[in-house]
C-alpha cells in the first residue's frame, strides 16, 4: 500500500495533480448547482415582488 | 429534425429536457470518473520512460481534450446566436465560457505538474502551452467582456466577436506540436489507427475523457437552465414554473 502511495518518487506530482482535479471539478459541480438556486431564488422573490405591488 | 430542432430551442422545452438529462449525465460521470481513475492509478502498467510519474495524464489529457472542446462549442453557440438571433445558444455559449476556463486551467496546472519532474521546470515558453494559456485567457475575456456589458443584447453579440475570432487558436493548439520545435510530446491517441501508447493504458483514458466530457454537459445543463431562468424571468412559463410549480411548454 505504501509504495503504491509513494508513486516510485513521484507522489506529490500524481496526488497533487489528481487532488486539485477533485477539488476543482467538486467544487464546479457544487457552484454550478448553488448559481441555480440562487437564480430561481432571485426570480421568484422578483415575482413575488412584483405580484405584491400589483 | 427541423421541428424538434426548433422545439429544442424553445427555452421552457429546454429547461424541462436538461432538467431530466442532468442526473443521467452526472452519475455516470462520477461512476466513470471512479472506474478510469482505478484504471489509470491501479491497473496501468507503468511507463517505461517516464515511470509511475506518467499517471498525471488520466487528468491532464481529459482536462485539455475538453478545453478545446468547450471553446468550440462556444463558438458554434455564438455562431448560432449570431445568425439566427437563438437566444437559447447564447445561453449555452455564457454558461459554457466558466466550465472552459475551469478545464483550461485544469489542462495548465496539471501540465506544470507534469512538467516539473519530466522536463525540470513548472513553466516553458512552448507553443503548446503558450497557445493553452492563450485559450484561457480567451475564456477570461469572454467572461470579463459579458460582465462588463451593461446591455444583454450588446454583452451577447460583442463576445460573440470574440469566441469566434478566437476560435483560430484551437487549430494553433492542437498542431502546435507539429508546426514547431517543441517540448511537449506529439499526440499519442489522435491517430486512432497507430495510438503510441499500450491499450493497457489507453483505455483508462478513453474511460476519463468520456467521464469528464459527460461531466462537462452535466455542469453545462445546470448552468443554461439558469442563464435561461434570467433571461426569461418576466415570461409566463417561469412564472407558472416557480410559483405554481409547473412546467409549461408554451412560451409566455
Amino acid at each position: 500500500m505504501m509504495e503504491f502511495l509513494a508513486m516510485d518518487g513521484y507522489a506529490k506530482y500524481v496526488w497533487g495533480a489528481f487532488g486539485i482535479s477533485a477539488i476543482l471539478i467538486v467544487a464546479t459541480v457544487w457552484l454550478s448547482k448553488r448559481n441555480l438556486a440562487a437564480t430561481r431564488q432571485r426570480v421568484l422573490r422578483r415575482i413575488q415582488a412584483m405580484e405584491g405591488k400589483q | 429534425m427541423w421541428n424538434w430542432f426548433h422545439k429544442l430551442a424553445s427555452p421552457p422545452h429546454f429547461y424541462r429536457i436538461a432538467a431530466l438529462l442532468e442526473p443521467w449525465l452526472l452519475w455516470p460521470a462520477l461512476g466513470l470518473l471512479l472506474l478510469g481513475a482505478y484504471g489509470g492509478l491501479v491497473l496501468a502498467p507503468p511507463d517505461y520512460l517516464q515511470g509511475e510519474g506518467f499517471r498525471i495524464i488520466y487528468v491532464h489529457v481529459p482536462s485539455a481534450f475538453l478545453s478545446m472542446f468547450a471553446y468550440v462549442l462556444m463558438a458554434a453557440a455564438s455562431a448560432i446566436g449570431l445568425i439566427w438571433r437563438m437566444k437559447l445558444a447564447y445561453c449555452v455559449a455564457a454558461a459554457t465560457a466558466p466550465i472552459g476556463a475551469v478545464f483550461t486551467f485544469l489542462a495548465l496546472a496539471t501540465g506544470a505538474i507534469w512538467g516539473q519532474p519530466m522536463w525540470g521546470t513548472w513553466w516553458a515558453w512552448d507553443p503548446r502551452l503558450t497557445s493553452e494559456l492563450i485559450l484561457f485567457f480567451l475564456f477570461l475575456g469572454y467572461i470579463f467582456l459579458r460582465e462588463a456589458l451593461r446591455d444583454r443584447s450588446q454583452a451577447d453579440r460583442a463576445s460573440a466577436i470574440l469566441a469566434i475570432v478566437g476560435v483560430v487558436n484551437i487549430p494553433i493548439i492542437h498542431y502546435s506540436v507539429e508546426w514547431w520545435t517543441s517540448i511537449h510530446q506529439g499526440p499519442s491517441i489522435a491517430k486512432m489507427d497507430t495510438p503510441s501508447i499500450a491499450g493497457d493504458m489507453l483505455w483508462p483514458l478513453l474511460v476519463m475523457i468520456g467521464a469528464y466530457q459527460l461531466l462537462f454537459f452535466a455542469i453545462l445543463l445546470t448552468g443554461v437552465r439558469a442563464q435561461v431562468l434570467e433571461r426569461e424571468k418576466n415570461a409566463r412559463w417561469v412564472n407558472d414554473l416557480l410559483v405554481k410549480g409547473v412546467t409549461g411548454e408554451s412560451v409566455g
